[in-house]
């Protein structure tokens, strides 16, 4: 299909035209040409060199340079393991409340165990802190067990479970309205005294609620009961949600429809300095106590 | 025939002609008048003395500057040394960190407002004397003259046949401009690690590969642009050189052939050009500057300077060639430069720069506070229903000694600065990242972003430093 015609450039012509544009067979540049030329010699060092050519049964040519991709990451590995070593050396040997005090290793905890805490923890507990859908913030002051640094390393540690029985059929329904009005107060820093007394078992439904929350309904740190005084639920705020709990309890394996809270313990998956830094990040996320 | 009829397409007198639309045709033909030299042609320029020549030496003399420079001592450091690894750029008293870059930024702003007003006025008066490629090419060149001879021996050294001799000279002449290379690019490195320390490491052949490559582009660059393609760059790969033809205008004063005078040229014409071609044969870009304005001018003025010789030898006035507008050539009233809106212009950029630079200098301080606000969550509820924020308080001391800080929070009434709550103490050209949590009860909660302000004071004395501005940021 080329015709021979010579054109003014004295490149051969390839018959093609597109709207009044010739087609011509021009070489492509030189040094682009040299380049291709070259990549069969390319080829050749690099098979030589790395690994390329699969073998029957799953192995594979080694390569003159016995360069293998594990092997990369294990040299960026001690790499960075060469830089941490004396922070890890003194980060073994300190408490976290001692890791606390020093801002710099402070610092250090925080930015090495970030990528533990992506891991593990932010799956519920968010990414910075900030929790999820019935699962408890970090970053707020509100804390079930304690937040002083030692409390949270416990938690980290020992892991928790919070207990609190279904009372689904405990209550006459006057009682129930009335309970449900003294929590919606109580969060408004309000008494509502009919309720208080079935919260208290005044009446004659006898409610054990005292036993955890407290006789001030401000909850226990030693069980882990929460603050029903306080702005923040542990699992929902709203009418709906304060009435699920009361009436399917918190981890009652009698109750098909109880809230599930149940933090693990992580003791046996982590080293003690990984629990250190953790508590000392989840610390510092904003509402860490002191003292 | 009248003068203008017989110049070349392209020229002062021939744009006089004025508002005739130019056709295609026409302009392929300007075009093609030019003669385009891809290398093939080497131009061996001739040097001849003059006001111009001078100028240049003296503009080339001020590089000495560069050279030297890497060996001044500022109070025990090196005077001017950008330390990469450590983040500090010192200029003689002064430090410069990473947050100063914008002053660099303005530094950069000014340099090229400066060339622009310099085009604007005497055209690429930068390209023919100060710039680097033009300074390096003219040492080149001289050390060429003394090595090989004058143009015509250098163009008949490079025709000659290969033999001992022209072997010896091109060897020679080759080792000499690589090892200027050399000094070019062993120089620049000595501004980013102390020059003592790296002869020492140049000395013993030891040091990191980075002393050992970073000179290698001012070799290779040296050679192939200085050493070889010379005027080539100017006309194919220097993009100054493009933009700088667009900053001319018709006031601005470029060396111009006089075409009514000179014309029509010859030895036995009227005109006083006696067609020597001295003025083509001192060009080191090789143009025919009677030829008008043109891509391949760098504004180096030695074609007056060559004009002005021979125009004192056969007894006429000087200036046959000379700086002057196209406006001034065209008997239009000349406009001074204050006048001109163009270099008003240029003035206010530059001062707002400059001036930009002198506060940025005075006022660099020794304690710098970056706010950082916690992106996740954003705020946070608490116990008591007031709201919660978090930051990253980045606090850099500059200063060399060591910093006793507190912390405050300011311009937002009810805010309270929960941490830190103690001094802080910030190493000497250290950089300390602090969590920070501020407070607002819950009466004041609620009312979006508001600003507050975080202010860094003397622990000791509680006297103010600095201040930095961010965001506090609540429901609704």
């Amino acid at each position: 299909m080329a015709d021979k015609d010579k054109n003014n450039q004295g490149a051969e012509d390839t018959g093609h035209e597109w709207d009044g544009i010739r087609e011509l067979k021009n070489d492509p540049p030189r040094w682009w040409m040299i380049l291709f030329k070259l990549t069969p010699v390319w080829i050749a060092g690099y098979f030589l060199l790395y690994p390329s050519i699969p073998f029957v049964g799953g192995s594979n040519s080694k390569g003159l340079l016995g360069w293998t991709s594990l092997g990369e990451y294990n040299k960026g590995r001690q790499e960075i393991d060469s830089i941490r070593a004396p922070f890890e050396k003194k980060i073994a040997a300190m408490t976290a409340k001692e890791i606390l005090n020093d801002p710099e290793m402070a610092n250090y905890a925080v930015a090495s165990i970030k990528q533990t805490f992506g891991d593990i923890c932010a799956k519920c507990h968010g990414s910075g802190g900030q929790g999820g859908h019935n699962f408890p913030i970090l970053a707020d002051d509100d804390w079930l067990y304690g937040g002083t640094i030692e409390k949270i390393q416990e938690t980290v540690t020992e892991g928790r479970g919070g207990i609190m029985p279904s009372f689904k059929g405990r209550f006459t329904p006057e009682e129930q309205k009335d309970l449900m009005q003294f929590l919606d107060d109580a969060q408004h820093g309000k008494t509502f005294e009919p309720g208080r007394k079935v919260f208290m078992g005044e009446t004659k439904a006898a409610a054990e609620c005292p036993t955890c929350h407290g006789e001030n309904a401000k909850g226990n740190y030693d069980v882990g009961s929460a603050n029903l005084t306080d702005a923040i639920c542990r699992f929902d705020c709203t009418r709906e949600g304060l009435e699920h709990t009361l009436l399917h309890g918190v981890n009652d394996d009698g109750d098909p429809m109880t809230r599930k809270a149940t933090m693990p313990a992580w003791r046996s998956k982590l080293t003690d300095v990984q629990i250190k830094k953790l508590a000392v990040r989840v610390f510092l996320f904003g509402g860490g106590q002191k003292g | 025939m009248s003068t203008t009829t017989q110049t070349p397409p392209g020229s002062a007198a021939d744009s006089a002609k004025g508002n005739k639309q130019l056709s295609l045709d026409e302009l392929y033909l300007e075009a093609g008048h030019h003669q385009v030299n891809l290398g093939a042609k080497k131009i061996h320029a001739k040097r001849i003395p003059g006001k111009f020549r001078n100028l240049k030496w003296f503009a080339a003399s001020l590089y000495i500057l560069f050279f030297i420079g890497p060996y001044f001592r500022w109070e025990g450091r090196q005077a001017v040394l950008f330390n990469v690894p450590e983040r500090q750029y010192h200029l003689f008293e002064l430090t410069l960190w990473p947050q100063d870059v914008w002053i660099l930024s303005l530094a950069l702003l000014t340099f090229f407002l400066a060339l622009y007003a310099a085009t604007a006025m005497a055209g690429r008066v930068f390209c023919g004397t100060f710039c680097w490629m033009t300074v390096w090419t003219d040492v080149y060149t001289w050390i060429e003259e003394k090595m090989e001879g004058s143009p015509p021996q250098r163009r008949a050294l490079d025709s000659a046949p290969w033999g001992a001799r022209k072997l010896a000279i091109k060897t020679g002449k080759t080792l000499v401009f690589l090892l200027l290379g050399v000094a070019t690019g062993v120089t620049f490195t000595s501004y980013f690690i102390d020059a003592g320390d790296l002869w020492r490491r140049y000395l013993s052949l030891r040091g990191p590969v980075e002393i050992w490559v970073t000179p290698l582009p001012f070799v290779i660059g040296t050679y192939l642009g200085v050493g070889i393609m010379r005027e080539q760059f100017c006309f194919w790969l220097c993009p100054y050189a493009r933009i700088q033809s667009a900053m001319q205008d018709s006031e601005t004063i470029i060396p111009t052939y006089d075409v009514r005078r000179g014309e029509p040229r010859g030895r036995h014409k009227d005109g006083d050009c006696i067609d020597c071609h001295l003025c083509v044969g001192v060009c080191p870009t090789g143009v025919d500057i009677r030829d008008g304005m043109q891509e391949g001018c760098i504004m180096c003025a030695l074609c007056i300077d060559a004009c002005n010789s021979v125009m004192r030898k056969v007894d006429k006035p000087e200036g046959l060639i000379r700086y002057g507008s196209l406006d001034e050539f065209l008997g239009l009233p000349v406009v001074p430069l204050y006048k001109r809106p163009r270099i008003i212009m240029y003035a206010i950029l530059l001062a707002s720069t400059l001036s930009g630079i002198v506060w940025g200098l005075t006022h660099l301080g020794a304690v710098q506070l970056n706010v950082i606000h916690e992106r996740q969550p954003l705020y946070v509820m608490l116990s008591d229903g007031g709201v919660q924020n978090k930051y990253t308080l980045r606090i850099v001391n500059k200063s060399d000694t060591t910093l006793n800080l507190r912390f405050a929070v300011s311009d937002l009434p009810g805010a309270v600065l929960v941490s830190p709550d103690a001094a802080v103490r910030v190493a000497p050209g250290r950089v300390l990242p602090l969590n920070a949590t501020v407070r607002m009860p819950r009466s004041r909660a609620g009312k979006g972003s508001v600003k507050v302000e975080f202010h860094v004071l003397d622990s000791a004395t509680g006297a103010f430093i600095t201040e930095t501005e961010s965001r506090f940021i609540g429901p609704g």
